[in-house]
Parts: C-alpha cells; structure tokens; sequence
C-alpha cells in the first residue's frame, strides 16, 4: 500500500549542488557538477569505474571540501560544514562497504543515529535528570520504531556483527532513517546483494521515498536497479555530467554507451 | 540499575580482597590496608583510562601525567588549607571538606591537561596519538622535577594525611558510578561509535572532535582526583612514581581488562595491583617477567578478560543475550 | 666562528648516529605501521655485543687494529638482525591481523623484557666501550675533530649509502616499498611478505647495532637503559622526516643531531633533552606527516 505521490508544489528543494568541482593537486576530479534533488524525487548517479561518483558523493556530504560551488541541505549552504552538522540540518548516507558499529546491537546503532537530537548534557547523564531520562527513552522507542520499519525488531539485542548481510544493509538503512533526514543518499546499496535480494531492494527505495517524505539519491553500478527505480538518471563520467535524463533517455544517449562501452559500441548504437 | 551495577564490580573486588587478605598473613596491618588503597587508586585510574582507550578507541598513554598534575596540584592547596581552621565546626568534617576541594581542584587542573592533550587527538590517528600522550606525561614529569615550588626532584612531602579507606573507596564508587552511567547513555553509546567507526558516526551526527575532547578532559579529571587522594594517604610525592611506565601499568590493566568492559579494567585493577605484592620472592625479576607477561597477555589474548563485554553479560539473568541497564530506564510504562 | 664549526661537526657526527638507529624504526613502520618500541633496546644489545665481541678478540697484544674493529662491528650487526628477527618471528607476527594498540603494548612488553633482562644479565652498573683504535684529533683551526669521528662519520655514511642502494636498486628494496604500500596487493602480485618483513628488521637491527658500535667508540657508557633516550630521539628524526620515509629518516637525524648541539652550545645545555620532545610536538601538531612524509586520506 503506497502513500499518494507528492504533489508538486510541496516538493521542496533537499539538496541542491550548484557546479561544485573537486580539485585534488592537478587533478580535477569533479567537474562543475550540478544537481537538484527535491522532496519525493527518486534520483541516480551513474558512471564508468572512476567517473567520480563518490568523490561526487563525498563533496555532497561533506567528507570532503568544494574546491569550487556551492552545496545547499534545505536552502543552507553547506559547504564546509563538517559531516556531523550537515546530517542535523537533515542529509543521511549508507556506505558502500557496509560501515555498521560492529560490536554494537542493532539498537544501539539505530540509537546512535538519534544522538544528534539529544540535548541533555553530560553531567545530566551522570546524575540521571528526569529531562535525560525522558530523552533516552524517546531515542529508544524512535529507535525501535526504525527498526521495525525495516523488519529489524527481532534483531535488535544481536550485535550487528552477527547479522547476516542482507540485514546489515537494512540496519545501515534504519540507522540512517533515524537520523531524521530530508534527503537519503544510498551508496551502492545493491553492492553483494543476488538477485532476489535486489528485487526486493526496489520497492524498498520506493517506499522510503513515500513513506518518509525524503528526496533520495542512488549511486550504483547495477543498471537494472538504477534503470528500474529511478526518475532521473545523472551519468558522470571523467568528472563531467554527460547526460542526465530519464532512464529511457539516457539509455538511449550515444555519449552514455561510448562511456561505458566504447565508441565503437556507440556507433554501433547509433 | 545503574547503582547495582556500579556495586557489582566492587563487590567481586572486594571480595577478591579478602581472600588475598586471609592469604597473607605475614603482611602486617598497615601494610595491608596500604595495599588495599593502591588497588583502590589503581582501580580508578584503569576506569577513567578506559573511558578513552577501551571506549573511545583513542590510544592515550600518558595517564600517569594527569594523575600527577591532580595530586600535586590537590597536595600544594592542602598544605596550605591544613593551617586553617574553621571555626565550630569539629576537625574532621573540616579536614574531609578541604579534601574534597583540594580533590577538585586537582581535578579540574588534570582535566584542563586533559583538554590540552586531547586536542592532538583531532588530527592524529592510533600510533601517533600514542606519541603525543606519551610525550605529555613525559613532559609533565619533566616540568614537576624542575618546579622547586613543589620540591621539584626531591618531592612534595609533609601532606596532610586526610585520606584514608572510607575516602578513597568513595572515590573508587563514584568514579565507577560515572563511568557506568556515562556508558549507559547517548553520550556513552556516542563514543563507542567513534571507536568502532569514526566516520560512520560522524556521519550519523556524532561531533567526533567535540567528543574525543570531552572523553580525555573527563577521563583526565578522575585521573587527577585519583592523583589527589593518593597524595593524601601517601603524604609524600615524587616525580618518579609518575613516569611512562607508570602509565603503561595503567594502560595494560585497561587492556587485559577488555577494552570498554569497566568490570574488566576494576578486574584487572585488582589483579595486578596485588601480584607484585604475592610475589614479593621475586622482586627483581619483576620488570623483566611483568614485560614477558605483556607479550605472554598480547599473543594468548589480545582482546582481554571480558573483551567488550561487562561481567554481568556473561551470566545473562533473563533470555535476552545482552540485558541492558537503561533499557529499564528507558522503557515506557505500559509498553510489552 | 669556530664555536660554530665545532657545534657542526659535533651536530653531524651525532646526527649520523640518530640517522642510523631512526632507519630502524622508519623501516618497520613502513612495512609494518608498527612502532618498533623494542629497537632501542636491540641498539643496547648491539652495544653490549660489541663490547663482549671486542673482549673476546683480544689479541695477545692489546693493540688498536682496524681488522678487530671490523670484526666487531659485523659481529654485533648479524647478532642484532638476529635478534630483530627472532623478535618479529614470536612476538609480532602472530599479531598482525590484530588492532594496533595489541601491537604497541607487545613491543613495550619486549622492551621492558630486554632491559630488566639486560640488567639481570649484566648488572646494572655501566661498563665502558672499549676503544678499539686510536683517536688523533686534528685541528681546522680552533675546531677539534677527532679521526674516530671521522671514520665514524665514514662509516655511517657507508652504511646509509648502502641501505639508500638496497631500497631504491634493488629487488628486496622494491618488495620492501611495495609492503610498505598495500601488503594485501604485494602479497597478491607474489611477494614473500613474510620474509620481507623478516629481512626489513634485520636489516634495521643491525643498523642499530652499527649506530651502537659507532656511539660506543665516541661515548663509551654502556648500560642496559641506555637505549631510552637515544631511542626516543631517534624516533623523533624519524618522524621528523617522515616516518616510513628511508631518505626522510637521514635528513630527519642530521637535523635533530645539529638542532641538539646547536641548542646546547648555545643556549641552555640542560635543555637539550628537551630539543628531541619540542620537535616532536612542534612537528606532531604542524605536519604530522614530516618533513617528506604524505598524508595519507582515509578512503571514504
């Protein structure tokens, strides 16, 4: 049962990069990249291996700083902020190589997501305040509400480490949900999945879209997934957009083929 | 909960410390009770240090220099209270009231030691890290031994004796009851996420500079209390009990403890802090075997007695494989 | 003026000996990311071996003889790459794949291990180097240089040279470096990262056991801590240069070797420990990576 689509005047722009590049030495490994991600939006970045989709990633999330441009979480310029910051003002990730606090149980990593909207002090902590109390309990029970949402809740005393992994990407998920984000930006979320675990992995996206009210981004490398699930497709490659488009467009864009496949493959297309 | 739980470490030290009283009978009184307050002052610097090794995943090792700093500092400020004397209110409430600001005081100046120290931190990683803090105790050490102020490399002596069991055993409670509390809450949770994935939780939206900073002024605080109430049952400091292998005792008790586990770091406290003294017969070939233990520890169980775990979650009370204490806490009433 | 030379040559000539011992721990971080806590300690035991070595080859006559002098400087050298490598092979290889701090705390362990082993061995009382050749001071003016720090110098420069043509000439070099990169890729493309590392501390050691041998004949205490400080400041031109960085380790000990007798001459001669700790934090809180190192980004 999906929620109705967004209507269009209450999509509300979430992440907007405004010709940001990277330059690291004499290497411009991003090239005036521009994207415009809003509420309800089902986005995807795709590439050649090394076209810079995760330096791309990094510049938007704040890993690393905008040798040039601007990029804006909710209307506030970000640039420079540290990664910290720019997921309260509401951007979450997940990781390509899974990155789950390992030792720790399921809840308690979807709790650490709920630290940031903590106010209690320290020494509130140590003295126990009724204010603390009453904070620990809400992020327990919004902790465990995501990990319902994602199917999680028998799990949650079982040290992530010991999950299979199908439901550490799902806990990387719920973590990243409880952070409370306007804007999802999924790093690879396919990556080690079969191909079962990928075709529930589509309505999944969609859902969180709908039911979260989030503007989501994808990168990924599984076409089928990215071709599948997402509105529009933004394609890098050496750095520079080369096209960006619905996925019947940009599949069809010769410059998309030659990047992946060759000139060649591309004439051959044409 | 938390109280239980912080009494749940004590009570198997204790316990631990009278069986090995009835096992040494040739120790005379004094003695013992001297024995039984360096495994109380060890036990709060191992919980403390945890607080950043074994928790936060930092590597410090310079422990020894916060302790210092807060014994000497608290040791300079008694001296100078013992000549006062307030007026109605009998000796012994007035001595433990200066204690305590003594105490603080030398606390607050480790922690401030603890803030410098932990600022490195932000930008250096593991081995380095481990550098600097070594460096800072050392540097530390170097500055007492040439402060005349404070007896310089002679030592501070004539230090009123106002702390005796009840006060350091308080000391030893409190700093467990912080330690457990801290860890049992967002801000605990916050850093062992740091440890486990730095970048993760900075990007979950933990202030990871922010809280490595907070781990090593907190942890330096009790340090120097703990510094601060060995000053006042010794009666006399010198430099050299404060040297880099001081800090390595410490950091080897955190260790074998199991990083993170408090129960571990009281454990491993009490262990080898009574050791050395059921050895005695083998006295100078102390260091030499206490290094061969290291190695012997390292390879045979790297990961400690308890590992990450406390020691109530080895027995676990109800099914649940990990019965949390603030789950209690935090339940809702009404909730299944 | 000739104050200044005398503190240069002073500087270089200790220098070169920080250099050498700093090649050490440079190395085994490079390939290991280690901090080789035990090194300095594998320094006193070259010390000490030269001195046993050099007791035993005594000849009838009591003469100075180069050939003695060479002998024992290749005794000490093998006995210390042995002793790096028997370190490695029981106490740290079993704990690679572990976290870091397993790693430091066993070489601490190994450390005290030596020393109190040292100690028990040999007493604790210092014992003197023995000269094993005749010194001529020569003047240059009012700078005195003595021929055993010339031919020290010499030397080191010999050995450094040597280590200089191994790591960037030769096929062990390349294995080395490669280690030092990505050993999961070096392994990958056929390299015997074992033995590398095994070769990587002996050859560390017995640089060590050069730099003791070379220290002995110009400051002739020998005692089972006297590897601490010398360690330490060492270790401190090693990250100076850039640890892990071989030619970064020479610049970095010939700079804190001259920043040192500069300091005293100078300035305040109880401060010169004191050079070694303020370099370090200077550099540890300027440019962690050293003077040639690269600062690695962590990869997101």
């Amino acid at each position: 049962m999906s929620a109705p689509a967004i209507v269009p005047e209450l999509r509300t722009e979430v992440l907007v990069a405004n010709k940001v590049s990277m330059v690291f030495g004499g290497l411009r490994a991003l090239n005036e990249f521009s994207i415009d991600i809003r509420t309800g939006d089902l986005q995807g970045l795709i590439g050649p291996n090394g076209a810079g989709k995760t330096t791309a990633f990094n510049a938007l999330t704040g890993v690393y700083l905008p040798s040039e441009g601007e990029v804006r979480v909710r209307g506030e310029r970000v640039n420079g902020k540290r990664p910290h910051q720019i997921c309260s003002l509401g951007l979450a990730r997940t990781f390509q190589n899974i990155r789950l606090f390992k030792e720790l149980t399921a809840l308690d990593n979807v709790r650490i997501a709920c630290h940031h909207t903590a106010k209690a002090a320290w020494l509130q902590a140590v003295l126990r305040t009724p204010g603390f109390l009453r904070e620990e309990a809400a992020i327990t029970e919004r902790a465990e509400h995501y990990l319902s949402v994602m199917g999680l809740s028998a799990k949650r005393d079982e040290q992530a480490k010991n999950l299979p992994y199908g439901e550490q990407r799902r806990l990387e998920i719920a973590r990243a949900l409880a952070t409370g984000p306007s804007v999802l930006l999924l790093d690879e979320p396919a990556a080690g999945m079969n191909t079962r675990e990928k075709a529930d992995l589509m309505p999944l996206i969609r859902r969180l879209r709908d039911e979260f009210k989030l503007g989501i981004l994808v990168i990924e490398h599984d076409m089928k997934l990215v071709m599948g699930v997402c509105e529009t497709i933004t394609v890098l490659d050496h750095g520079i957009t080369i096209a960006r488009g619905t996925p019947e467009q940009v599949r069809a864009d010769p410059r998309v083929v030659e990047a992946y496949l060759g000139a060649p493959a591309a004439e051959k297309h044409a | 909960m938390a109280i239980v739980r912080a009494w749940a470490p004590i009570a198997i030290a204790l316990a631990l410390l009278a069986a090995v009283n009835l096992l040494l009978p040739s120790l005379n009184e004094d003695y013992r009770v001297h024995v039984l307050l360096d495994v109380g002052i060890n036990v709060m610097l191992a919980v403390s240090l945890n607080l950043v090794n074994g928790v936060t995943g930092q590597f410090s090792i310079g422990h020894a220099g916060f302790m210092a700093l807060g014994g000497y500092t608290a040791a300079f400020l008694s001296i100078r209270l013992a000549a006062y004397q307030l007026h109605g209110i009998p000796d012994a409430v007035s001595q433990g009231l200066f204690l305590v600001l003594a105490l603080v005081v030398g606390g607050m100046v480790a922690s401030l030691a603890g803030l410098i120290v932990g600022l490195p931190s932000l930008r250096l990683r593991g081995d380095y890290l481990a550098i600097v803090t070594l460096g800072f105790g050392e540097i530390i050490r170097v500055l007492i031994e040439n402060t005349e102020a404070v007896g310089g490399a002679r030592g501070l002596s004539n230090i009123p004796p106002w702390a005796g069991f009840f006060a350091v055993y308080v000391g030893v409670f409190v700093t467990i009851l912080c330690s457990r509390r801290l860890l049992a809450s967002t801000h605990g949770r916050a850093l062992l996420a740091i440890r486990e994935d730095e970048v993760a939780a900075e990007a979950m939206g933990v202030n990871t500079v922010g809280y490595k900073v907070r781990a090593f002024v907190v942890s330096a605080f009790f340090a120097g209390i703990a510094g601060g109430l060995y000053a006042h049952y010794q009666t006399n400091l010198a430099p050299k009990s404060f040297t880099f292998i001081r800090s390595i005792e410490i950091v080897v008790m955190v260790v074998l403890g199991g990083m993170g586990s408090i129960s571990g770091s009281v454990l491993a406290a009490v262990v080898l802090t009574l050791a050395p003294e059921l050895l005695r017969a083998l006295d100078q070939y102390r260091m030499a075997s206490y290094g061969l233990m290291l190695v012997l520890l390292m390879l045979a169980r790297p990961s400690g007695i308890f590992g990450t775990r406390e020691i109530w979650e080895l027995w676990p009370l109800r099914k649940k494989s990990k019965p949390d204490a603030d789950r209690e806490l935090a339940r809702p009433a009404g909730s299944p | 003026m000739s104050e200044f030379f005398q503190h240069l040559v002073n500087g270089l000539s200790l220098g070169t000996i920080y250099a050498l011992i700093a090649l050490g721990y440079t190395m085994v971080y490079g390939v290991l990311k280690l901090i080789n806590f035990a090194h300095a300690d594998v320094f006193m035991v070259g010390a000490y071996t030269g001195l046993f070595s050099a007791r035993w080859l005594r000849g009838e006559n009591n003469e100075d003889n180069y050939a003695r002098a060479g002998a024992v400087l290749v005794i000490s050298m093998l006995v210390s790459a042995g002793l790096g490598m028997l370190i490695e092979r029981l106490a740290y290889r079993p704990l690679r794949a572990r976290p870091r701090l397993t790693s430091l705390i066993t070489a601490i362990g190994v450390s005290f291990f030596l020393e109190n082993g040292a100690q028990l061995l040999w007493s604790p009382d210092p014992r003197r180097f023995p000269r094993l050749f005749e010194s001529h001071t020569y003047f240059i003016g009012n700078t005195a240089i003595s021929s055993m720090q010339i031919i020290a110098f010499l030397v080191a420069v010999a050995m450094m040279g040597a280590l200089q043509w191994l790591v960037f000439r030769t096929r062990f070099g390349l294995a080395m470096r490669a280690v030092s990169f990505e050993p999961s890729t070096a392994a990958l493309m056929g390299v015997p990262v074992d033995r590398t590392i095994s070769i990587t501390f002996a050859v560390g050691s017995g640089l060590a056991a050069g730099a003791a041998i070379l220290f002995g004949l110009q400051y002739p205490r020998v005692e089972p801590f006297m590897g601490l400080m010398l360690g330490l400041k060492a270790f401190v031109a090693a990250v100076l240069g850039g640890i892990g960085n071989v030619p970064g380790s020479m610049v970095g000990g010939l700079v804190l070797g001259l920043a040192e007798e500069f300091v005293a001459g100078y300035g305040l001669s109880s401060y010169r420990d004191a050079v070694a700790f303020a370099i370090l934090i200077a550099i540890l809180i300027l440019r962690p990576e050293g003077i040639f190192g690269r600062s690695v980004a962590e990869k997101v």
